[in-house]
């Protein structure tokens, strides 16, 4: 059965989406089955692959669309979409 | 942004002797140096800071290829640099596969989309299979700025 899910998130990370955060969207997608691709403008990429992830160039401030299509893609999207709103978690290991 | 704009041509280095990763970054960061695009007081800094940077996770981000960077106080602008290891280096990539591409990237703390901009084009060069397959079996310095300035002219990616 095909499910699929999307949802617009805004990059807030003043660095933009850049290697280690590219890093952790990859690694939480990739215990997803499902498809996931974001969506910048009118470029589209595999959520999955950190090469693909890091073409975007997401500065701070970008809108992206998560797109997540399978079995499991409500769970996927949320927490990709808690990961990206909750600044990758990042700042809090800066902190640590 | 392209190579040219970020890539010092004298500190492209093409058959590192390097065994590890710390050597990597030492063999690149030296060759920076050499090209007189740090200063020398700043070497063990720099070397210190982009390790540290590798601790938080590795820059092997597959496919062969890795892009340790890190920001850094004493750099005006982007300066960076491509190295090629035949053999290949365990960097502790993501993948789990040996490194043979390097791109150094060393920024300023005050340009994040200079840096994003760099690792834009790394990133979007390097999916092209054939670009990468040239880049690793490049033998000379000469080589891989052939290379550079192909891909700037977009003859890999289309």
């Amino acid at each position: 059965m095909s499910m699929r899910a999307t949802k617009i998130v805004v990059i807030t990370n003043p660095q933009g989406l850049h290697a280690r955060p590219a890093d952790l969207f990859v690694k939480t997608a990739t215990r997803f089955t499902c498809k996931i691709e974001l969506v910048k403008g009118r470029e589209r990429v595999d959520g999955k692959s950190i090469l693909a992830l890091l073409t975007l160039a997401a500065v701070a401030g970008t809108e992206l669309l998560i797109e997540a299509d399978g079995p499991d893609a409500e769970q996927a999207l949320e927490a990709l979409a808690k990961l990206v709103e909750g600044d990758f978690a990042e700042n809090e290991r800066m902190r640590e | 942004m392209k190579f040219a704009d970020f890539v010092s041509r004298e500190a492209i280095r093409a058959e590192l002797t390097a065994e590890d990763k710390e050597g990597v970054i030492r063999e690149m960061v030296q060759a920076l140096l050499d090209a007189s695009k740090i200063a020398e007081s700043e070497y063990e800094s720099i070397v210190k800071s982009v390790m540290k940077r590798e601790e938080l996770g590795s820059t092997g981000i597959g496919r062969g290829v890795a892009v340790p960077h890190t920001k850094h106080a004493s750099i005006e602008r982007l300066v960076g640099t491509v190295a090629v290891s035949g053999e290949g280096v365990d960097f502790a990539s993501l993948d789990g596969e040996k490194v043979h591409l390097f791109f150094l990237l060393i920024s300023p703390h005050d340009r994040p989309t200079d840096h994003l901009r760099a690792l834009e084009n790394v990133s979007r060069q390097l999916r092209d299979e054939t670009f990468c397959k040239f880049l690793k079996q490049a033998k000379s310095a000469e080589d891989i700025l052939q290379l550079l300035d192909e891909a700037d002219n977009n003859q890999f990616v289309s």
